[in-house]
């Protein structure tokens, strides 16, 4: 075991090889894996982030969802309404009408009663007339009322 | 193996690094003295450091945010593991302590493992190479205590500097001579500071040296062993990937630490 001016030479060689590792080595490696370090950080938030906007877009997806039919059955809630609405609107007019068809029917049957109750009058004067100048016919003659009309004579 | 000088000779060869210096330093045509060069531990040291730091710096260039290709992502595999340690150790800031680590911990690695070559290849191939039948090739640079002491003789250095800037030098030199025990025993908490600090590069060096040193040890005496070596030198390549990397993470660790400890005030 002798030292000698080896030493110098090793210590030269050392130096070299720490300034390389200084200088080109470490620098760019240090780098690369900082910002490797970096961008996997940022892949991870932004996975997370997406997740959370998946999540988002399921509640928004499910809350629209929900509306919809919430909307869909009120429309069909209303639209039955509407419906009886105008069942019951058309069974009021159809009565209104029916009503007015029936009081006019009525009103023309008494009409058709009263003119057929003034001719039935109208014929029983006649009839009365003609009865009573039948009857008059055969009852007038001379020797049956032959007083009276003595009576009348004497009157004039 | 090559068998001259017999078991002695073939272990001695292959712990022996190849020296080089000027010739008016040999002595009976040995280096000696302190101008001598481990040419073996320099070369492959600064090969591996510059193929793998390359290669990082390469692969670094062309790193994406993106999904990462295969070589990056061992790449931020094996950096990420460091900065992880120094962020749960290391609470200052600093530019420096992440790239130091990665560099001791890529680099000790690498030389660690260049301990499972088998014992004979490299070095044949440098006697080759050069046509020196008897050139000696220490080919794990961190069995050479050189390059354990510079990397810790550095980590030291370092550490001094970090003690300063974060401290200043006023708030360094009153932590070295108040701490532990207080302004009025300021000897005694200096000698202790000092030796604190000094036995910290030791440790650090010399656990590395004398780990892979055995390592490399056991490995050279079962390649002594025939035949039988085949047996062996398996578990004790698996069991070595365990040491080395081990060995490796234990000085870019302790490293981290004294630099925390230098970017903290007591």
């Amino acid at each position: 075991m002798n030292i000698n001016a080896t030493l110098i030479g090793q210590a030269i060689w050392f130096a070299l090889f720490i300034w390389i590792t200084m200088k080109y080595v470490w620098p760019p490696l240090q780098k690369a894996m900082a910002d490797r370090q970096t961008q996997i950080a940022e892949g991870l938030a932004a996975a997370e982030r997406g997740k959370n906007e998946q999540e988002l877009a399921a509640k928004r997806s499910a809350e629209a969802l929900r509306e919809a039919k919430e909307k869909s059955s009120e429309l069909v809630a209303q639209a039955e309404k509407r419906a009886q609405q105008i069942v019951e609107e058309a069974k009021g007019a159809a009565k209104v009408e029916a009503d007015k068809v029936v009081a006019g029917a009525k009103a023309e049957i008494e009409q058709e009663v009263e003119r057929a109750k003034q001719q039935l009058r109208e014929r029983v004067a006649e009839l009365a007339v003609a009865g009573a100048e039948k009857i008059l016919r055969k009852e007038i003659n001379a020797s049956v009322h032959a007083d009276m009309l003595g009576a009348l004579k004497q009157d004039l | 193996m090559s068998a001259e000088g017999g078991t002695t000779g073939y272990i001695q060869h292959h712990l022996t690094n190849l020296a080089v210096c000027a010739d008016s330093a040999k002595v009976d045509g040995v280096c000696t003295g302190f101008w001598t060069f481990h040419f073996d531990t320099l070369l492959v040291s600064g090969v591996l450091g510059l193929v793998v730091f390359g290669l990082m710096a390469m692969l670094a260039s062309r790193a994406t945010s993106g999904v990462p290709s295969g070589g990056q992502n061992f790449v931020e595999m094996v950096v990420g593991l460091v900065d992880q340690q120094v962020r749960d150790t290391f609470h200052g800031k600093s530019a420096l302590v992440t790239p130091l680590a990665i560099t001791i911990f890529v680099w000790v690695f690498v030389m660690n493992a260049m301990d499972l070559v088998p014992v004979d290849f490299l070095p044949i191939v440098a006697q080759k190479v050069s046509g020196n039948e008897h050139l000696p090739f220490k080919f794990v640079p961190t069995t050479d205590p050189n390059l354990t002491f510079a990397m810790s003789i550095s980590v030291f250095f370092i550490m001094l500097w970090m003690n300063i800037k974060v401290k200043g030098v006023g708030g360094f030199l009153h932590e070295v001579f108040s701490a532990p025990f207080g302004a009025k025993l300021a000897p005694v908490n200096f000698i202790f500071r000092v030796v604190e600090d000094i036995a910290k590069p030791i440790s650090l060096a010399l656990r590395l040296f004398g780990n892979m040193y055995a390592g490399e040890m056991v490995f050279i005496l079962i390649a002594l062993l025939g035949l039988y070596q085949l047996p062996l030198a398996l578990p004790w390549e698996l069991f070595h990937i365990l040491i080395i990397t081990l060995q490796a993470f234990v000085f870019m660790m302790l490293t981290i630490v004294y630099m925390s400890m230098a970017a903290e005030s007591h």
